[in-house]
């Protein structure tokens, strides 16, 4: 097929990968959006088998039937809660993919005698640092979560000169290869230096900063592939890389405002979880009123509105079919209910809403928190289930709190505050939680589930 | 010289545009966006299948078909999960109405 064709169904891929991304901005025209992104990528390759470069078919075609049965299962079978995994999984391979496909336009570029000092071995290069680092970044990732790793941060003293002294040589050694053209081999010792640069800079980051790891090797997965389309001189891989690579960075930048870390913070691997934790006792003796489901069911007997604030504890005591049922009981009374979910209450970027939409809980009742916000003052009841830090007003008000800054959902300024929770255990921030012993703040301590059970049950009876 | 001037004017625009359309998306959103933009990101195939199929060297033809199988695998299991995770919100809201 003439080159020029190709390139303008290329074209035409682009603009449905654009269209498909935009449609995302809203739940009712999403899927459409998706299947636009898809349409665009079965364009996009099957205009490639019609190239002319193409000669051999069917090892390709086999390798695309297990490629396909492997995705497909991956995706149909994967749990909602396990979804920070499989993106984790899926980024890294997208990374791991653009490495080879570099790999064989730099031994292209040697049998064509491509001079020195031309921009496609630079992007080669590019391609197979940003994709190396990209695939062992998500294995590690996807380990960490899938808890296959269980330490949470692995570190050994020194290891930030050893990421230093890694990238420093991975820069110097591509930037050898820039100017000299080297034998191919040194393009493979470039990836497995950062392979190895890869691996440390995961490793030490702890699970609560995921979700910036994720959403940044999202963006790194994205940069890789734009990068090989300046090997290829291939125009869909640009546009498409940099769309993911932006929308990556967006996503970034969103989780570290979130959490109030800054990228630099999150992988160094620093944790504020420091000090505190022999205080974390004092602040709480004698202090906290711990209820029954009796007493909270009263609360919610006579509530005009309620606002659940969903943590990640209440996916894993996969308790947001309870929940689920237990809102749609108080609606049925005729009390307005709403899900206050905070940017980090997942593992990764939307994590929550998602978990909360599998238990069939309707989109127009998720709240962000900026809206959120605006309207517990209003709100006679709300219920904490399983997250803590997110809802901690020391970040407003103590300046000298760790998490000073960090946005929060302003639960205690609701009339009355259940907080649904195993032990006063700290959270992820290693820090107290004045709102637990708030005099408006009732405590249930147990599991999230058996809790929202037993005030389901008292409500009926009554 | 030409080549790569043009190639970054395609990247710093389409970068500009990413950021115009994402930054729209509701957070409510985030994890499809995420995995389908995953798949997106996995138009690294077209390159792996001129690699594999150009049949140069049997070295570039092995680290073609196993960039495709990786390739593959990240297109098909992102454009699936966001589907799946997608018609969840959409039971939800036509409850609603």
């Amino acid at each position: 097929m003439n080159a020029a064709l190709i390139n303008l169904g290329y074209l035409g891929a682009s603009a449905l990968f654009v269209a498909g991304l935009k449609g995302l901005a809203h739940p009712r025209s999403a899927p459409r959006g998706n299947l636009m992104g898809a349409t665009g990528m079965l364009i996009a390759v099957a205009l490639t088998l019609l190239d002319r470069r193409m000669v051999t078919f069917q090892a390709i075609a086999v390798t695309l039937v297990i490629g396909t049965v492997i995705g497909a299962t991956l995706a149909l079978k994967i749990q909602m809660t396990a979804m920070p995994q499989l993106v984790a999984l899926l980024n890294g391979l997208g990374g791991g993919a653009s490495v080879f496909v570099a790999g064989v336009g730099l031994l292209e570029f040697r049998d064509a005698a491509v001079p020195a000092l031309n921009h496609f071995t630079m992007a080669a290069v590019t391609s197979g640092v940003i994709g190396a680092v990209t695939f062992w970044g998500s294995l590690v990732a996807f380990a960490k979560l899938q808890e296959l790793i269980t330490d949470n941060s692995i570190r050994f003293p020194g290891q930030q000169l050893v990421n230093l002294t890694l990238a420093v040589a991975v820069g110097g050694i591509g930037l050898w290869l820039w100017l000299t053209p080297e034998p191919h081999a040194v393009y493979w010792l470039v990836v497995a230096l950062s392979s190895m640069l890869g691996l440390l800079l995961v490793l030490p980051v702890g699970g609560a900063d995921m979700p910036v790891v994720i959403a940044l090797l999202n963006s790194c997965s994205g940069l890789a592939a734009a990068a090989t389309g300046f090997v290829l001189n291939n125009n869909v891989l640009i546009i498409a890389g940099s769309l993911v690579g932006a929308s990556g960075l967006i996503l970034t930048q969103i989780m570290c405002r979130a959490m109030n870390r800054s990228l630099v913070d999150v992988m160094a691997g620093g944790t504020q979880a420091t000090s505190g934790g022999g205080q974390v006792g004092d602040i709480y003796t004698g202090r906290v009123k711990a209820g029954s489901p009796e007493e909270v069911a009263l609360l919610f007997d006579t509530a005009r509105r309620v606002v659940i604030v969903p943590g990640f504890g209440m996916a894993v005591s996969q308790a947001q079919y309870v929940v689920a049922q237990f809102a749609e009981l108080l609606c049925g009374r005729g009390v307005e209910v709403e899900f206050a979910v905070h940017p980090v209450a997942g593992r990764m970027p939307g994590h929550m809403n998602v978990l909360l939409a599998e238990a069939n809980i309707a989109y127009d009742q998720l709240k962000e928190l900026d809206d959120s916000n605006a309207s517990f003052d209003r709100t006679d009841v709300a219920l904490v289930i399983g997250a803590n830090d997110v809802v901690n007003p020391a970040a407003r008000t103590d300046p000298a709190s760790p998490i000073a800054g960090m946005p929060i959902l302003d639960v205690d300024k609701a009339a009355t505050v259940v907080v649904i929770k195993r032990s006063l255990s700290s959270g992820f921030a290693g820090i107290p939680n004045p709102l637990f012993v708030d005099g408006k703040t009732i405590m249930l301590f147990g599991d999230a589930r058996e809790m929202v059970q037993a005030i389901i049950k008292v409500l009926k009876e009554a | 010289m030409d080549i790569l001037i043009a190639g970054l004017t395609i990247f710093v625009l389409a970068l500009f545009a990413g950021f115009e359309i994402i930054t729209k998306v509701p957070p409510t959103l985030h994890t499809p966006l995420m995995s389908g933009a995953n798949a997106i990101s996995g138009i690294t195939i077209v390159g792996a299948l001129l690699a594999a199929g150009s049949e140069r060297d049997a070295l570039s033809s092995w680290l073609g078909l196993v960039a495709i199988l990786f390739a593959t695998v990240n297109v098909v299991g992102g454009f699936v999960v966001t589907h799946r995770m997608l018609s969840l919100f959409q039971r939800k809201s036509s409850r609603d109405s």
